[in-house]
């Protein structure tokens, strides 16, 4: 064994309360995120007669099945639907744990509030019954999605049992071209190295690309992670860091901001560290990315064409075949040349203010194409009170984009906000898989920015085309 | 949660990677409750088409697997989500055991927490017991817990890793939480240590 440590073993080992003989470790969890969904999880602790164990670490705010056109939870007319938000609620009142509802403006998706709230510090450890949870490593947090029975092993306990991951290194180089984001650097690192391409380890995302992204773009790459199977992304805190959390309302202030700014800058991992695996991606290479399939795997650049099953392996060529068949697209096709009906830009992926300003900058002056129609849904009601102090609401809504309320929405339509049976998504989202916009909805992944050229030219677009339009 | 020891049934063969969590239990099921039951929902939008009948390319509505006990799937089943629903739909449609080359890691915590044995062998292997018992519906694989090892449709014997605390708990029909709560000193001593 090394003496040099990871980023990743730092934050293990000071979370170990225990370890059994076979390996596996109980880890004592910082903060606890809960939303609409964990219903079930407060259900099993009641049903086993045990409170919260640690309220306090906890954090709940509705995101799930939270309606986008309105903040009126009368509005919620499916009494399963309102069940599970008004659960929430309840539970969160009847354990003393900190609450962000519909009423409050800092209300949003949980994976975008706890950040910008400071509640997800460098060095912590986080679950949330939610797989998007990768998020918050990008702070510099050990943070994965858990089960409903393993969070109410958390609420019980306030720990959690684990394996300990493989690691892996993802070092991504260059300089990003204009108009390329974090969301192509991580769809061109999943097509690299598969939907399943990291399972069973823990990523640490590093290279001077990772280093110069900020932390909405750390929050797009580490978010995605469980789309290529990792257990967690993270990526080491460091100014960038720092600088985002100072001053958020639930992160140290005073004498304690100096201390832990201290411990936070001795998490990086060690020079020389080992990884279990090494990847690596030249960054000034990636070109603006979409999927055209049905994994978030299946993503190419936009100036390439449908492939062409014929010539793969049977096993690919299969897969490839339904994807296309339930895509309805034609091998050979430029990317280019699809039309689409709905653009998406929201999700915990792509709802931050940065995001929601790229977009803007593609969409000031133009007119969303007809026949389609595109939501902008901010990540929170501080990403969206920020945004309409900035003007962007009335950039998009000038161009005829709905300005909608925060929310998981689109996303994955738990809420009611679905795509039609065989219409076709420019979403900012982080799946496409089959069904997930709705049943039947053809979805293709993007950037904010490319989902904006898609709403302006009804087409997935060349971003660069249009920027380039404008800075003539 | 009911122990797990022996098994030996029907296996259903899913021919497909990367079947992720929407597929195997849509969005739109996850606001009910546990008491459901969440097995009429397994592969909904596989098994059905859009008005409502059977989709009679999907395996699961092929003759001969009626009562699959086991499932056997392509690499990277269960991807995506982190929702128990999808190891509920599988266990309550009777599915107890699941066989693949790769699972997503979430996945595999919940079924062990449900009684679901998730068991990993070589692609090479799934792959050609998925061919046999696409070959012949109905025929069976059984699973051992105590030696480990999975026989296949054709008699053949393959020994598979499992971690032994998941083991325990699927041999006793037991979740960790009882366990856990008794080391409750050890993690109340680490409170104390925290600032």
């Amino acid at each position: 064994m090394s003496a040099t440590r990871t980023l990743f073993d730092r934050i293990w080992s000071s979370h170990a309360v225990f370890e059994r003989d076979d390996g596996q470790t109980l880890l004592y969890v910082d903060r606890h995120l809960l939303h609409d969904g964990s219903a079930p999880a407060f259900e099993f602790l009641k049903q086993r007669g045990l409170a919260p164990r640690a309220p306090q670490r906890c954090f709940a705010t509705p995101d799930h099945y939270v309606p986008t056109d309105t903040r009126d939870p009368a509005s919620m007319h499916d009494p399963e639907k309102r069940a599970m938000a008004d659960a929430l609620a309840r539970n969160s009142a009847a354990a003393g744990i900190l609450f962000f509802g519909l009423d409050d403006r800092r209300q949003g998706i949980a994976h975008v509030v706890a950040p910008e709230q400071g509640i997800s510090q460098p060095g912590m450890l986080i679950v949330c019954s939610d797989s998007h949870t990768s998020t918050h490593g990008a702070v510099g947090a050990l943070a994965f999605g858990i089960g409903a029975t393993e969070a109410s092993h958390v609420l019980a306990t306030q720990t959690i049992w684990q394996r300990r991951p493989k690691s892996m290194r993802v070092t991504m180089h260059g300089r990003l071209a204009p108009n390329v984001s974090a969301k192509d650097l991580i769809l061109a690192l999943i097509a690299k190295i598969g939907a399943g391409g990291a399972a069973g380890h823990a990523i640490e995302y590093a290279g001077d690309a990772i280093r110069s992204l900020s932390m909405e773009g750390r929050f797009t790459v580490c978010n995605m992670s469980i789309e290529a199977g990792a257990r967690c992304g993270m990526v080491a805190p460091d100014d960038t860091t720092f600088a985002y959390l100072a001053g958020k309302p639930f992160a140290p202030q005073g004498a304690e901001w100096d201390r832990m700014l201290i411990e936070w800058r001795a998490l990086a991992s060690d020079a020389g560290a080992a990884f279990d695996r090494e990847v690596s991606l030249d960054a000034s290479r990636v070109e603006p990315m979409v999927t055209w399939g049905t994994s978030p795997e299946d993503a190419l650049p936009i100036s390439a064409r449908v492939p062409d099953p014929s010539g793969q392996p049977p096993a690919r060529r299969d897969s490839m075949t339904r994807s296309l068949e339930y895509m309805g697209l034609a091998p050979g096709t430029p990317l280019t040349e699809i039309a689409v009906d709905r653009v998406f830009i929201g999700s915990c992926t792509n709802s931050r203010i940065e995001d929601l300003r790229a977009a803007a900058l593609i969409v000031d002056g133009r007119k969303v194409a007809s026949r389609v129609e595109a939501w902008v849904v901010p990540g929170s009601g501080l990403v969206k009170a920020q945004a309409e102090a900035e003007g962007l609401d009335r950039i998009f809504t000038a161009a005829g984009f709905q300005w909608r309320q925060p929310g998981c929405s689109m996303c994955l339509g738990t809420n009611g906000d679905t795509v039609a049976p065989g219409a076709r998504c420019a979403s900012t989202s982080n799946r496409n898989f089959m069904g997930r916009q709705g049943p039947g909805a053809r979805t293709h992944l993007m950037s904010p920015a490319m989902a904006a050229a898609a709403a302006v030219t009804g087409r997935l677009a060349d971003v660069r085309a249009l920027a380039g339009e404008r800075a003539r | 949660m009911n122990p797990f020891r022996r098994l030996e049934a029907i296996a259903l063969p899913v021919d497909r990677q990367n079947v992720d969590t929407d597929q195997i239990i849509p969005a739109r099921f996850l606001k009910k409750p546990r008491e459901n039951n969440f097995g009429e929902y397994l592969f909904h939008d596989l098994r059905k088409r859009a008005d409502g009948s059977d989709n009679p390319d999907f395996v699961l509505n092929h003759a001969g697997y009626g009562g699959a006990q086991i499932v056997v799937a392509a690499r990277n089943f269960a991807c995506g989500s982190a929702r128990e629903h999808a190891v509920w739909a599988l266990y309550d449609h009777g599915i107890r055991a699941v066989i693949s080359s790769a699972f997503s890691d979430i996945f595999q915590s919940n079924a062990v927490r449900n009684g679901l044995l998730p068991v990993v062998l070589p692609e090479r292997v799934v792959d050609s017991m998925i061919a046999e018992l696409a070959a012949s519906p109905g025929a069976q694989v059984s699973i051992d817990l105590d030696s480990q090892t999975v026989t296949g449709p054709s008699g053949e014997v393959h020994y598979f890793e499992i971690d032994p605390f998941s083991r325990h708990c699927l041999r006793e029909g037991v979740d960790e939480l009882a366990y856990t709560l008794s080391l409750e000193e050890k993690i109340t001593a680490f409170e104390k240590g925290l600032k």
